[in-house]
């Protein structure tokens, strides 16, 4: 089952209702996303929402206490972190810092540096760079190592906005030029790189997917952003089926509220087909436990949806 | 050359510094200093250990050194204490218990200050021997570990998302600074082992470009501090464990005196660039 929107070929690595457990709460549950050969997917969601959580399980840094990920053949993965720190008592000049994982030679050092265009950097102390020179550093070295897999976990915090435009527009370049899978994450709930294949909209689980509009189309971006961000960012309008209450429980669009919300929960759309159904309101709804859920008492006119929500 | 005590005193803590400079890099990196300490306080425990069962000393030293830091690995993964609280719990613990041993060992007279300060000028041509395998064995094995170990010191889950294995580098590594530990503790005491380790690498530090290069300018310091200390100690008729740590210190205020400035603004100016 995939649920990527342009499946270029057998996905890299697809997550099936993903979930990660810690100190008896789930950070997250229920993730299924997938990242092709040649395909952008992009996770958005407020903070705490999951986002880095599902990354690292599909990079094989956590290993899911429900659900499945699967990978394909080993391949080679460019990691950006969301964090990280480099004690000033580690002297690392950027370019000792691109051979960090594995060696290079020094021209594919010198090309990834000019293509994140610090190439003057490539002498100076890490500690010393601002908070954009650090993550161009970082994205130079994650794409020197030609990876099957790019991971980037908000590559563009610290970086102006026409830096964030320059590193989108490379970001296209480098998935046209190498054909890598990119995993990216953004804390921006609303604007997304235009060239985003499928956007992943996470809260403690997935709340929807779908493809973004580009700003082109829509005339008050375009005037925010001006022209040439329109052609490489991207709105995304989110299409969910209920609201997180402050106190961290779920209101259905049935008018049900739960403590808390994952896909099998039969309170959701069919995400496979990304259909909206009626949810038939009855008393099943206001159960807060989940576990007794019969999918068949809601109604679904479409098998697909409670065969899309069953555990693995 | 050998048989003046003097000439392999120097041999030996020439051996050792070389062998403890990449260490202690990693060491000030990790911010490992007290998890250090707690490690070499441990020594005493293995001494006690190895009196009372007479097996050799330096072997006991080693297993002791490596449960402790097997035990604080799993005791920091329960998270009830603080990783502070539960090192300066572990390097007392370990250090009172080791001397209550001696104490019971009635039939066993020791020296324990030459345990716990060192006594480099009574070193044998078996522990040279012990000092130079034991430090060529450490070094080939950090030479071996240095990418995985140095990648997760930078960030863990980037070193094991990109194929490396942190765990495993974080295990060998606390090995083989046990190991060093059981070497050291007759050169230079229990007490002072730790300053081998951080001192040569912080004065390094100022004339690091890279961390390989810090590495080497550690262990060089560290000798230079050594036959410093050692010749002082003749000179001054001073603890020849001590001076070394003394010249290893001046070494290290050296370091910090301001005559780098012309290099220090160009990395400025780079960096703005």
């Amino acid at each position: 089952m995939s649920f990527s929107v342009s499946a270029h070929s057998k996905p890299l690595v697809t997550l099936t209702n993903a979930g990660i457990r810690r100190n008896g709460r789930w950070l997250v549950r229920g993730v299924s996303f997938s990242v092709s050969r040649g395909e952008i997917v992009t996770l958005i969601g407020p903070n705490g929402s999951g986002k880095s959580t599902s990354a690292k399980m599909a990079i094989g840094v956590l290993r899911p206490d429900e659900g499945r990920v699967e990978r394909a053949s080993p391949f080679r993965v460019g990691y950006v972190p969301q964090k990280l720190s480099v004690d000033w008592t580690m002297p690392l000049t950027v370019r000792r810092l691109m051979t960090l994982t594995g060696p290079l030679a020094d021209a594919e050092i010198d090309k990834a540096l000019d293509a994140v265009g610090i190439a003057h950097l490539a002498a100076a102390e890490v500690p010393h760079l601002s908070g954009g020179e650090f993550q161009r550093a970082l994205l130079a070295r994650a794409i020197a190592r030609k990876p099957d897999l790019l991971v980037l976990d908000e590559p563009v915090q610290g970086v102006d906005y026409a830096g964030e435009i320059a590193l989108y527009k490379l970001i296209t370049t480098i998935r046209e030029q190498t054909g890598c899978g990119i995993l990216l994450i953004s804390h921006d709930l609303h604007v997304v790189m235009a060239q985003t294949d499928t956007v992943v909209c996470l809260n403690g689980h997935v709340c929807c997917r779908g493809t973004p509009d580009a700003v082109s189309r829509s005339p008050e971006y375009m005037r925010l952003f001006g022209d040439s961000a329109g052609r490489t960012l991207a709105v995304y309008s989110h299409n969910h089926d209920h609201t997180h209450l402050p106190d961290g429980r779920v209101r259905h669009e049935d008018g049900s509220v739960t403590d808390h919300c994952f896909p099998d929960d039969g309170h959701h759309h069919d995400e496979a087909g990304g259909h909206i159904h009626a949810h038939q309101p009855g008393p099943a709804h206001d159960h807060h436990d989940h576990a007794g859920h019969d999918h068949a008492s809601h109604g679904h006119g479409n098998p697909a949806a409670a065969e899309g929500g069953r555990h693995v | 050359m050998f048989d003046d005590f003097f000439s392999r005193a120097l041999i030996a803590g020439i051996g050792l510094a070389l062998t403890t400079g990449p260490l202690g890099c990693f060491v000030i990196w990790r911010r490992m200093a007290y998890f250090g300490d707690t490690m070499a306080h441990s020594a005493l425990l293995g001494v006690a250990l190895s009196l009372l069962f007479q097996v050799n000393l330096t072997v006991s030293v080693f297993l002791v050194a490596a449960l402790v830091s097997v035990l604080l690995l799993l005791l920091q993964r329960r998270q009830a204490l603080s990783a502070d609280a539960l090192l300066g719990i572990l390097s007392h613990a370990t250090l009172a218990i080791g001397l209550v041993m001696v104490a019971f060992m009635t039939w066993v007279r020791i020296d324990l200050v030459a345990f716990l300060f060192g006594d480099i000028l009574a070193v044998t041509r078996a522990d040279i021997a012990i000092v130079w395998g034991g430090g060529a064995f450490v070094l080939a094995a950090m030479a071996w570990l240095w990418r995985p170990l140095l990648a997760s010191t930078v960030n863990a889950e980037l070193a094991e998302a990109e194929g490396l294995n942190p765990e495993r580098a974080r295990l060998i590594f606390m090995l083989l600074m046990a190991l060093v530990i059981a070497i050291a503790m007759k050169i230079v005491g229990i007490m002072l082992i730790t300053s081998l380790l951080i001192i040569p690498a912080a004065a390094a530090r100022r004339f690091s470009a890279t961390p390989e290069r810090m590495a080497i300018l550690a262990s060089l310091i560290g000798a230079v501090a050594v036959v410093g200390g050692l010749f002082g100690s003749l000179h001054y008729d001073t603890p020849s464990g001590p001076s070394i740590v003394v010249a290893a210190l001046i070494l290290f205020v050296a370091s910090l005196l301001p005559y780098g400035r012309k290099h220090r603004d160009r990395a400025g100016a780079t960096s703005q660039g």
